[in-house]
């Protein structure tokens, strides 16, 4: 995996960092990512990502679950080992829907879970690097990729003109790996916070 | 604020449509009543009964607006602000639709027509162990007593709720006067919907409809009905807020209110269904004949067809349409989707009734597509002389700043 240099910079206000993120846009800068404590409301908008397709692999997910109780259900009590309950007809359609809207659920559900991970690259035993320990308690973090003909001291400088309260430049890896924080990197090492 | 367009002009197109509905729809019942309404005593049943659906159907539709007022309102919601005085002025129907349902109900009882509802025959009920049983409450006494406490309470109590909406026209609010204004409008928004509670959500459709079938009962019916209304009514909200949009008014309503109205009706189709299964399934399952002789003739008789266009109408169309966020924020395909809803919602009261008291004969035809046209006509002529006389919005109301930046 690469190592890429990233300009870091940290903001103590939602209010502050839209426009920044705009600014830096507009600038032609690259934004990694932004770091919230919380979901901000049309961030997504601001950073001019697409729409996600979670949604849409939802319905996929559960229309394979109401075809997979429907399938299986009328297979085994029309066909494979037909019984008699209740005096009612081997194909009992009303009788199935519970289950067959519990299936669907379960399939959109479980699958919805999942590719949400994927599409995060979430999992057990998988690292990302951090940018700020503060992410997670009170700073809005907004990482910005480089390149070789970027210059770090503007783009530092643009961004503390922009509003942020503290800047830094850091060389991370820019996926994930596979790993143990304590061997391959200590994430909060050296990291002495501003009041 | 200057540029808002705070009171509304009614369109003459509108008015004319208005009285065009009317005039077909009179037309319709002078016709249905030489026709029908002197004819045989079946005629005459099926006459009586087809006002009896419509005017029913659109007394809860209208009185679902105050609901969803009350709701939201008890909620603390803020979202509805910019576009409220549209269910409001809705709800002003609840005593003009109420009085005629209260009159043809009314009617029927003290006519003692038993055609329409099997409990007023005294001779069948001495002889019948089941209606004796019902009799503590279905009979006329307290039928009359409790339609027009019902319907009594929902106009007084709507109209509270309105009054009270206007003195956010005239004066800005301090933090003191403007907690106490919320705090009234909680409290009157509390009694109309135990009044609701007490009335739509239980005893109003066993007495009104339930009792069609004056043998049969179902736990489920009254929810069942209740949410028939008010996805309608959330229906009809979307279509007036629509054509306001249409006409250039209501500048801060804007497509993510439309998202919201949108999702009610994606969600109360659903509820819906969930609850036409409920009462279904059971008893399709147990079987038993007193339970199933109000499925047997929708079912297996000649009501079949209706009876599942009713639910491809009002679940599958709204489940597939609706599903996407971006067809709930599509003015057109909204639209679409509430004119289908309604009319969805207004075939399945009309099975309700219909089913019931014409079992062997479908009725469906001229009368009622003529009836519904003199209801739907009355709707427009009066919703709209209620949205010219307020302000259409409720400039100084503390949560409209919410509504304005509502975002889903």
């Amino acid at each position: 995996m690469a190592k890429k240099k990233f300009v870091v910079g940290c903001f103590n206000d939602e209010a502050v960092l839209f426009p920044a993120v705009k600014k830096v846009r507009t600038a032609g800068y690259k934004i990694h990512d932004v770091y919230t404590p919380f979901a901000v409301h049309g961030l997504d908008h601001a950073l001019g990502l697409r729409e996600t397709s979670l949604h849409t692999a939802g319905f996929i997910y559960g229309i394979t679950g109401t075809s997979t109780a429907l399938g299986c259900i009328s297979w085994i009590l029309t066909y494979d080992w037909p019984l008699n309950i209740g005096g009612k007809p081997h194909f009992a359609l009303p009788a199935w829907i519970p289950i067959t809207f519990e299936l669907t659920v379960l399939f959109a559900a479980v699958g919805m879970v999942l590719t949400f991970c994927y599409l995060c690259q979430l999992s057990p035993f998988i690292k990302k690097h951090h940018f700020h320990a503060r992410a997670t308690d009170d700073l809005f973090v907004m990482v910005i990729e480089t390149t070789d003909k970027t210059n770090v001291d503007d783009l530092t400088s643009f961004l503390s003109n922009a509003g942020a309260v503290e800047t830094d430049v850091q060389i991370a890896e820019a996926g994930w790996w596979l790993g143990r924080y304590d061997k391959d990197e200590v994430p909060f090492q050296n990291k002495i916070v501003a009041a | 604020m200057s540029s808002i367009k705070e009171h509304f002009e009614i369109p003459a197109r509108l008015k004319t449509w208005a009285y065009a509905l009317i005039g077909v729809g009179l037309l319709a019942l002078i016709i249905g009543f030489i026709t029908k309404g002197r004819g045989t005593e079946e005629e005459q049943v099926v006459f009586i009964g087809t006002i009896m659906y419509n005017t029913i159907f659109w007394t809860l539709i209208t009185n679902a607006s105050m609901f969803f007022i009350c709701i939201t309102t008890l909620a603390m919601g803020g979202w509805q602000q910019s576009f409220r005085r549209i269910p409001e002025a809705i709800s002003t129907m609840v005593p003009i639709f109420g009085s005629i349902t209260v009159a043809v109900l009314l009617f029927v009882v003290f006519s003692g027509n038993h055609h329409i509802y099997h409990w007023l025959d005294t001779n069948a009920v001495a002889n019948d162990e089941v209606l004796k049983g019902k009799s503590g409450f279905l009979n006329v006494k307290f039928f009359t007593i409790w339609t027009l406490l019902a319907v009594g309470l929902w106009s007084l109590l709507g109209w509270r709720m309105r009054q009270i909406s206007s003195e956010a026209d005239t004066a800005a609010f301090n933090g003191e006067t403007g907690a106490s204004f919320i705090w009234r409008n909680t409290v009157r928004a509390a009694l109309f919907t135990v009044w609701f509670a007490l009335t739509v959500g239980s005893t109003v459709p066993w007495l009104w409809l339930m009792s069609l079938d004056a043998h049969w009962y179902s736990t489920m019916y009254s929810w069942y009905t209740f949410a028939s209304t008010f996805v309608s009514g959330i229906s009809l909200i979307a279509l007036w807020v629509i054509y306001m949009k249409n006409k250039g008014y209501l500048e801060y309503t804007n497509q993510e209110h439309l998202h919201d109205l949108g999702k009610f009706m994606f969600a109360f189709s659903i509820f819906w269904t969930y609850l036409w299964f409920s009462q279904y399934m059971l008893i399709w399952y147990s079987n038993q004949p007193e339970e199933t002789l109000y499925f047997k003739h929708r079912v297996q008789g000649p009501y079949k067809g209706i009876f599942f266009l009713n639910l491809i109408i009002n679940f599958i169309c709204p489940l597939l349409i609706l599903m996407k966020s971006s067809a709930k924020r599509n003015y057109t395909l909204v639209t679409f989707m509430a004119v289908l809803i309604i009319f969805g919602h207004w075939i399945d009261f009309y099975q309700m009734v219909m089913g019931s008291i014409s079992k062997e004969q479908v009725t469906l035809g001229w009368l009622d597509f003529g009836i519904l046209s003199l209801f739907v006509g009355l709707m427009i002529f009066f919703v709209s002389k209620a949205l010219a006389k307020k302000p259409l919005i409720v400039k100084y109301h503390p949560f409209l700043k919410e509504s304005i930046i509502h975002h889903t």
